[in-house]
């Protein structure tokens, strides 16, 4: 394998990896809070527990995506040093307000919120954890700002052989990133809220701590079925956004060779990239024309329309992206969250009816649930970096001319491996303690010494 | 003031006050299976920089941010030329950041003794390589005429290089012991002491020897003021010992630190203006205006950064602030 293979996988598997912690990140951090608000609110014990319970399991991810995080602020220098001069007078800056705005105040109030039980008083403590949590989708915001340059590229010229930022508020008015925001975000609200779901429903399944873990799991409830129905409407909304900006991404995720106008969905595929064209479809007449057009006609691009427009603007050479797997990733996404919208309406209309716990089937169905999401959030990345290719920067320059043009493949395979095998062996060490963590459920609050009880609770041992 | 040259002073103070920071925390996670006898004593120790130690990191990441932002070919030559130090680095980061966090998750000893070492060798690997990064930077590294590192994983590597990890690591271990002097009790205090005194004398020792060593591997004596700090920075850390030795540990912390700070100042002060010295021909070495970013960005950033860093610097004095007190064993969250 060449550099450039190694180093695009080197990204791919640095930043999917990372990309398991951070949605978790950012909806249970709201969760949390909320727990923690709740019990400043009421009083209640009980919340006082749920907020150190789902705390540890949060600042167990929460480690992780922090230390996966450094390499993805390293790596662009290092394996992509092409695209970082071509870019870095524009990438760069949300990359450093990222780390200002928001690293600096997730990492400190974070330190506050772990060892200032005793410190602080408990409404200053629990805007410690909003802190963290607005934070957090803060920081989700600025790196979106940078990749949506990626796809779209705004406010720049191009200007000693570069693009150079000439309007900062058409780079974070961006239309991509304010489609492209909301859906990431909403998607890690709904990762956090079936986290919690899935694990209340285990304990249930068992009869632990009932009351603590129905109040965990309607929590998590409202803010999973809230979550799902904004971010497929908002998904809905990024479509046809794309479908005008980025025609070829769209193009790739319904494997559509040929225009057309009514244009059908492409329920199932066997896609032959070579001969552009697909052996074998399933397809529902006129559906994709309604989900661009919002009706039954209209003209959709096919793959080949796209590159041929493509070339005649860029030069000869290939503008299409591998389909399979765009094709794939969103209807694997797409089915994803069809799911979660099904179980989150069911697990509603039981919990209202009183009688969830009846129904060991659903519980255990939430539990098998909680990777879901994640697949959801993978998949939608494959679709947005994938279906961009061969671009690095959309229309501005390929992915081959941003490699590091100094550094050896040999170099790239050493880093690659070791990156592979260290975050492998996390991975087994990050499963084992939220499992164990998880499954031992909330630590009994000891008998109540009225003036120690602040103290005697502290989960953090 | 040009921006570009208000961005490399930006960068410098960013360093300056990563290696204040982060040096001690470097330097207690180094200390931690050396100076803790038991499990509690580790825990102690770790606990003393729980709240601090992620924000302190987050210096670093603005620092490569603000290069990355203000002077992107520095970033793109810097981060791509030192590629394999680069990953060391990072593996020791990953290690370590989790391991502060993993290690009293579990009680099998096997286990907290892991972390333990990989806490120690996760904040050894980094501690010492900033002294080499920051030796090379001004000793200068083969960089050709098209801004691209042109050397070997091994051409960073050299007697001067060494000398200037192990001058950092020995002040890093130096500023973690005094640290410790202020924020833990009882006789894990003396034991910082004896690690202090000891360390301290062979700081003096690295330093006086990369200085010297200095005169005839760069050019930092060229610029008087670079110089100045370089010798200053040697004084200080003198006091730094003398204070130590009678027992006057906030003074000693305080010395030690500015030692820290004036050796790093000296460093920036020496390149200035360039951001990579070319070992290959001086021609070739990078200034700032070439590498900077449009005067457009660097208005931006400035505007964000006057705005935001007063801000951080208030909260993250507060939790100094909050969390003055020395450790209390009975309440360990870490």
């Amino acid at each position: 394998m060449g550099e450039l293979l190694l180093a695009r996988w080197q990204f791919g598997i640095t930043s999917a990896y990372h990309f398991l912690f951070v949605p978790l990140t950012l909806g249970l951090s709201i969760l949390v809070a909320i727990m923690e608000t709740l019990y400043v609110r009421t009083g209640n014990e009980t919340y006082k527990r749920m907020t150190q319970f789902w705390g540890k399991l949060f600042l167990i991810n929460f480690a992780m995506g922090v230390v996966t995080g450094i390499v993805m602020e390293f790596q662009f220098g290092m394996n992509w040093s092409g695209y970082s001069r071509f870019v870095g007078d524009i990438f760069g800056v949300p990359l450093a307000i990222e780390a200002l705005a928001a690293f600096f105040i997730e990492s400190t109030f974070l330190g506050i919120w772990i060892f200032g039980w005793d410190k602080l008083s408990k409404t200053l403590h629990a805007a410690c954890i909003w802190l963290v949590a607005v934070a957090t989708n803060l920081s989700a915001f600025w790196i979106l700002v940078a990749n949506s340059f990626m796809q779209n590229p705004t406010g720049y010229v191009l200007r000693n052989n570069r693009a150079e930022m000439v309007d900062f508020g058409a780079l974070i008015t961006n239309p991509y990133v304010w489609h492209q925001f909301p859906h990431t975000v909403l998607a890690g609200f709904a990762t956090g809220a079936f986290f919690v779901m899935g694990i209340s429903a285990w304990h249930l399944l068992r009869k632990n701590h009932t009351d603590f873990f129905q109040r965990s799991l309607r929590l998590g409830l409202a803010m999973g079925l809230i979550s799902v129905l904004l971010v497929s409407g908002v998904g809905h909304l990024q479509t046809q956004y794309l479908a005008k900006t980025q025609p070829m991404k769209i193009a790739a995720a319904e494997a559509l060779w040929e225009t057309a106008d009514p244009a059908p969905f492409t329920v199932v595929a066997a896609i032959d990239q070579e001969r552009q064209t697909n052996r074998f479809e399933i397809q529902i007449p006129g559906l994709l024309s309604f989900l661009t057009h919002n009706s039954f006609k209209g003209e959709v691009k096919g793959l080949k329309d796209v590159q041929a427009e493509q070339e005649a603007k860029y030069g000869p050479g290939n503008y299409i992206p591998p389909v399979t797997p765009v094709f794939w990733s969103f209807r694997i996404m797409v089915a994803a969250g069809l799911w979660l919208i099904l179980i989150s309406l069911l697990t509603l209309y039981l919990v209202r009816a009183g009688r969830l716990e009846q129904r060991p089937w659903v519980l255990k169905a939430l539990v098998w649930t909680i990777p879901i999401p994640y697949v959801a959030n993978l998949s939608g990345w494959i679709v947005a970096e994938i279906g961009r290719q061969p671009w690095i920067v959309y229309g501005l320059q390929r992915v081959e001319e941003g490699v590091s043009p100094g550094v050896s493949a040999g170099a790239v395979l050493t880093t690659l491996l070791g990156f592979t095998l260290i975050y492998g062996a996390l991975a087994v060490v990050d499963v084992y303690l939220l499992r164990k963590y998880a499954a031992q459920g909330p630590v009994e609050a000891p008998p109540v010494k009225p003036q120690e009880t602040a103290k005697e609770v502290s989960l953090w041992t | 003031m040009d921006l570009s040259v208000l961005w490399f002073i930006l960068v410098t103070v960013l360093f300056v006050g990563f290696f204040f920071l982060e040096g001690f925390d470097y330097g207690v996670g180094i200390l931690t299976p050396i100076l803790g006898k038991t499990d509690t004593e580790r825990r102690v120790l770790i606990n003393s920089i729980g709240p601090f130690w992620d924000g302190n990191e987050v210096w670093m990441l603005t620092a490569g941010g603000a290069i990355f932002a203000a002077f992107p070919h520095w970033y793109a030559t810097l981060f791509s030329g030192f590629y394999l130090a680069l990953f060391l680095m990072l593996a020791a980061l990953i290690l370590r950041g989790v391991a502060f966090e993993f290690r009293s998750k579990d009680n099998n000893p096997a286990w907290r003794n892991m972390w333990d070492w990989l806490i120690f060798a996760g904040s050894l690997v980094p501690a010492l390589l900033w002294g080499v990064a920051m030796a090379n930077l001004i000793r200068g590294v083969p960089i050709n005429g098209e801004m691209e590192y042109v050397g070997t994983f091994w051409s960073l590597l050299s007697p001067y290089t060494l000398v200037g990890g192990i001058a950092g690591l020995l002040l890093f271990i130096l500023h973690g012991a005094l640290f410790l002097t202020l924020k833990v009790e009882g006789e894990l205090v003396n034991r910082a002491r004896q690690v202090a005194l000891r360390v301290g004398a062979l700081a003096v020792l690295a330093l006086v020897l990369l200085v010297a060593l200095s005169y005839s591997q760069t050019d930092l004596f060229t610029r008087a003021g670079a110089g100045v700090a370089y010798w200053g920075a040697v004084v200080v850390l003198l006091l730094a010992n003398w204070k130590l030795r009678g027992g006057k540990y906030g003074w000693a912390f305080g010395l030690n630190g500015l030692a820290i700070v004036l050796s790093t100042v000296a460093v920036f002060w020496g390149l200035f203006p360039r951001v990579m010295v070319s070992s290959l021909n001086p021609q070739w070495s990078i200034t700032l205006y070439q590498a900077s970013s449009s005067p457009y960005t660097l208005k931006v950033m400035t505007i964000v950064a006057a705005v935001l860093v007063p801000v951080v610097l208030l909260y993250q004095g507060w939790t100094y602030w909050i969390f003055r007190q020395r450790v209390n064993p009975k309440h360990l969250e870490y």
